[in-house]
C-alpha cells in the first residue's frame, strides 16, 4: 500500500475485529410468483411451465459497526431496498443469517426480540405514501412510543413536542394532518417518527431522493447532526453517488442482488476496483464537469428475473474474459477493508 | 446573423383559480440558437415545466399565456390559432415529457405510434413512414430496430421507453426539443447513454434544444447556457461554465453550494435556509428576499433582470458582482 493510503486510513477507528452492531452472514431472498390454476394445469399436461423466482438479495455479507454510516448504492433491481428491509427487520431472509450485536436474530425471543427490533428504524423515499393520510402528525409521531411504553403517563404532548423539535418541525402544528405539510417537512416527519422510539441504528431507503436540492441539503444536515447527538448508525440507501460520498464512511455497491465491492468512501471514489463502480462512477454527471462527452456503459441492466451466468455484470463489462461468463466472482480482499468481487483482481 | 430558433420575450403565463392568480411563469425571457442546449434548471415549482407548455402551447384552463411573444424562427407561437399550432407541434417542435408513457399509447405497438405520427404532418407511403421510424430508433441507440417497432410499450424497459419517446420526437427532425426532465426517472448508467446519444443529436442536426431539470449536473455536461428560475422568474441567465463558476444570484450561490459533491466531505452542507414560497402569496418585491443572505431593506422594490457583466444576466439588486468579474 503507498503512503496516502495509509494516511487514509490512519484517521479510521473502524476495525474488523470489534462486534458489529449488525451483521448478515450469506443473507438471500427470494421473492417467487405462484403458479395460477391455469398454470398448473398446463404443468400437469406435461408443459414446461415453472415458478418464476427473482433473486433480490443472492448471498449477501454485510458488517455495520457501531456509529459508522454506511452507504449501500446501487441502480435499479439491484436488491438494496429489499437488503435494507432485511437489515431493518421488517422483512424476513429466505436463507441466512441477521447478527444483532453479535446475537442470532432468529434466536431472540420475547423482550430481547422487541428491543432488538425496536432499535432497528428505517426511514422511506416517499414522504407521500409512507405517512398515514389520517392521523395527525402528533399520533404518528406518538404512537409508536405510546404503545411500547416509552411515555410516561401524562407526558404524551411533552415527548412528541420534543420529538418534534429535534426533527426541526414547530410542535405548534402537531394537530395537522400530512397534506398540510410540504415534502421536506413530511420528510421531518418521517424522521420524528422514526426517532421517536428512541432506536440505535436506522435505514435510510433513498430518504432524500423525493427532495429539492436545496432541501435535500437541509435534510442531510439533519441526518448527520442527529447522529452526533443521539449516537446513531446509519445504513444509507441511496442511487445518488454525491450524496453517498458526502455522508458515508464506508460504500458498498450492490449490482443484481450481490456485493460486488465495499470500502472505505475516500477509496470507492479514488481507487475503485470492480469494472461496475468505475463505469457507474463515470456515468455521474458532475457539476464540475463542463461540455464533455457522457461516458456510457453499455447495454442495459438485465433483468433479475433472468440473469446472465457466472458474473451478473460481464455482459456490459468491458474487460471480461471466458472466466467471467461461467464462474462468480467472489468477494476477496483487494486492499484494508476493500474487498472487491471481480476475476481480474486473481488474474494478476 | 439569422433569427435564433427560439425567443422568449416577457412571457407571463398565469392560471386563474379560485384561491387567487396564481404567477406560474412571471415575465421570462431567453433565447436558444441553432444546434444549442438551454438548461432550464429550477425546484420544484420554480414554473419551469409551465414555460415549457406555454411554448408547446399545451397550456389549459385555468391556465393562459398573458402577456409576452414566443418568437419561434421569427413567428409568435403565442398568436397563433390551434390550428396553425398543430401543424408546427410534433413537426417543427417537439417534446419529450418526464414520463415516456405521457407520450406513449400502452395498447398500441410502436409501429403503429411512429408510422401515425410520420402521417399526421406528412403524406407518405406506410413503407416510407415505417422506413423512417426504423431510421429514429436505430439513431437513438435502439438495438435490432426492425423486430422493436413490433413491441408494445410495456416490452420496453424504463430506459428503452425514454429513447422510444426521444425518437418519436426526432421523427420529421424537429428545430426545436422541448425536453422536461427526460432523464430524472432514469438509472445513472442510462440517464448517461441517454445524455450521450441527445448531445451527438444536437451537434450533428442542429436541432435546438431546452432541456429543463432540477439536476445543476446535468445541465453542467450538457447545455450551452443556463436560465435558473426561482417563484416564477429567471433569476439568473448566462453561459453555463460562468454561471456555474461565479454565480451572481445568490440564489444560484446558495442552490450550488448544497450540492453534495460540492461541500467537504463530513462537514455540514451548506444550505439554502427555509422554503420556497408559495406562488399565490409571494412576498413583495424579490421573491428570495426572506432566505437571502445579501438582503438589505431595498429588496422590497422588485428587482429586474439586468445585464451586469457581458451576457451575464441576474434579477438581484445586490449580485456576487466582483467574484465573477474578477473571474
Amino acid at each position: 500500500m503507498s503512503a496516502t493510503d495509509e494516511q487514509i486510513y490512519a484517521t479510521r477507528t473502524f476495525t474488523d475485529t470489534e462486534v458489529p452492531m449488525i451483521e448478515l452472514k450469506g443473507v438471500s431472498r427470494r421473492f417467487s410468483k405462484k403458479l395460477d390454476i391455469a398454470a398448473k394445469l398446463a404443468r400437469k399436461l406435461g408443459a414446461d411451465v415453472r415458478e418464476e423466482i427473482v433473486h433480490a438479495v443472492d448471498g449477501v455479507d454485510l458488517r455495520v459497526r457501531k456509529g459508522e454510516v454506511v452507504g449501500l448504492v446501487g441502480e435499479s433491481g439491484c436488491g438494496k431496498s429489499t437488503l435494507g428491509r432485511i437489515v431493518a427487520g421488517i422483512l424476513p431472509q429466505s436463507d441466512g443469517q441477521v447478527f444483532w450485536k453479535g446475537q442470532d436474530v432468529a434466536g431472540l425471543h420475547g423482550d430481547a426480540e422487541r428491543t432488538a427490533k425496536l432499535r432497528r428504524q428505517m426511514i422511506f423515499q416517499d414522504p407521500y405514501a409512507s405517512l398515514n393520510p389520517r392521523m395527525k402528525v402528533a399520533d404518528i409521531v406518538g404512537e409508536a412510543p405510546q404503545v411500547h411504553g416509552l411515555i410516561k403517563r401524562g407526558g404524551f404532548d411533552e415527548y412528541v413536542d420534543e420529538q418534534m423539535r429535534r426533527a426541526g418541525l414547530d410542535p405548534a402544528f402537531k394537530r395537522r394532518y400530512p397534506h398540510q405539510f410540504s415534502g421536506g417537512q413530511r420528510q421531518r416527519i418521517g424522521i420524528a417518527r422514526a426517532l421517536a422510539v428512541q432506536p440505535e441504528f436506522i435505514v435510510c431507503d433513498e430518504a432524500v431522493a423525493a427532495l429539492d436540492v436545496s432541501i435535500q441539503a437541509q435534510i442531510l444536515n439533519l441526518f448527520m447532526r442527529l447522529r452526533r447527538e443521539l449516537d446513531l448508525t446509519y445504513l444509507f440507501i441511496s442511487h445518488d453517488l454525491g450524496v453517498v460520498e458526502h455522508l458515508s464512511d464506508r460504500v458498498v455497491i450492490m449490482y443484481l442482488g450481490r456485493v460486488v465491492e465495499e470500502a472505505p468512501t475516500e477509496r470507492v471514489f479514488s481507487a475503485a476496483n470492480h469494472p461496475y463502480t468505475r463505469s457507474l462512477l463515470d456515468s455521474v454527471p458532475r457539476i464540475g464537469n463542463r461540455k464533455r462527452a457522457f461516458a456510457t456503459v453499455k447495454g442495459e441492466i438485465p433483468s433479475p428475473l433472468n440473469p446472465p451466468s457466472g458474473c451478473h455484470f460481464h455482459p456490459r463489462c468491458p474487460l471480461a474474459f471466458d472466466r467471467c461468463k461461467v464462474e462468480v466472482p467472489k468477494l476477496k480482499t483487494v486492499g484494508a477493508l476493500h474487498r472487491s468481487a471481480c476475476h481480474l483482481n486473481d488474474a494478476g | 446573423m439569422t433569427a435564433p430558433t427560439l425567443e422568449v420575450r416577457n412571457l407571463c403565463t398565469h392560471f386563474f383559480t379560485r384561491a387567487g392568480v396564481v404567477r406560474a411563469v412571471d415575465d421570462v425571457s431567453f433565447t436558444v440558437r441553432r444546434g444549442q442546449v438551454l438548461g432550464l434548471v429550477g425546484e420544484s415549482g420554480s414554473g419551469k415545466t409551465v414555460t415549457g407548455f406555454s411554448i408547446m402551447g399545451l397550456v389549459d384552463a385555468p391556465g393562459r399565456i398573458v402577456s409576452g411573444s414566443i418568437l419561434f424562427q421569427g413567428k409568435d407561437l403565442a398568436s397563433l390559432s390551434e390550428e396553425e399550432m398543430r401543424h408546427l407541434r410534433g413537426n417543427r417542435i417537439a417534446m419529450i415529457f418526464q414520463d415516456p408513457m405521457m407520450t406513449l399509447n400502452p395498447v398500441l405497438r410502436i409501429d403503429t405510434q411512429m408510422i401515425e405520427t410520420v402521417q399526421a404532418h406528412e403524406k407518405v407511403s406506410d413503407d416510407e413512414a415505417r422506413a423512417r421510424a426504423r431510421d429514429a430508433l436505430g439513431m437513438v441507440g435502439i438495438p435490432s430496430p426492425d423486430e422493436r417497432l413490433k413491441s408494445y410499450p410495456h416490452q420496453f424497459s424504463g430506459g428503452m421507453r425514454q429513447r422510444v419517446a426521444i425518437a418519436i420526437a426526432l421523427l420529421h427532425r424537429p428545430d426545436l426539443i422541448v425536453a422536461d426532465e427526460p432523464t430524472t426517472a432514469l438509472d445513472v448508467t442510462i440517464q448517461g447513454q441517454i445524455l450521450a446519444e441527445v448531445q451527438k443529436l444536437c451537434a450533428n442536426t442542429g436541432t435546438a434544444m431546452i432541456w429543463i431539470t432540477h439536476d445543476l449536473s446535468v445541465v453542467a455536461g450538457l447545455a450551452d447556457d443556463i436560465a435558473v428560475m426561482y417563484a416564477g422568474k429567471v433569476v439568473e441567465y448566462g453561459d453555463v461554465g460562468e454561471v456555474l463558476d461565479t454565480p451572481l444570484h445568490p440564489y444560484t450561490h446558495g442552490l450550488i453550494g448544497s450540492v453534495p459533491s460540492r461541500n467537504k466531505r463530513g462537514e455540514p452542507l451548506r444550505q439554502i435556509p427555509g422554503m420556497t414560497p408559495s406562488l399565490l402569496n409571494l412576498p413583495e418585491g424579490c421573491a428570495f428576499r426572506a432566505r437571502c443572505p445579501r438582503a438589505q431593506t431595498d429588496c422590497v422594490q422588485r428587482p429586474e433582470l439586468r445585464e451586469w457583466l457581458p451576457a451575464r444576466f441576474a434579477r438581484c439588486h445586490h449580485p456576487h458582482r466582483e467574484e465573477a468579474a474578477a473571474a
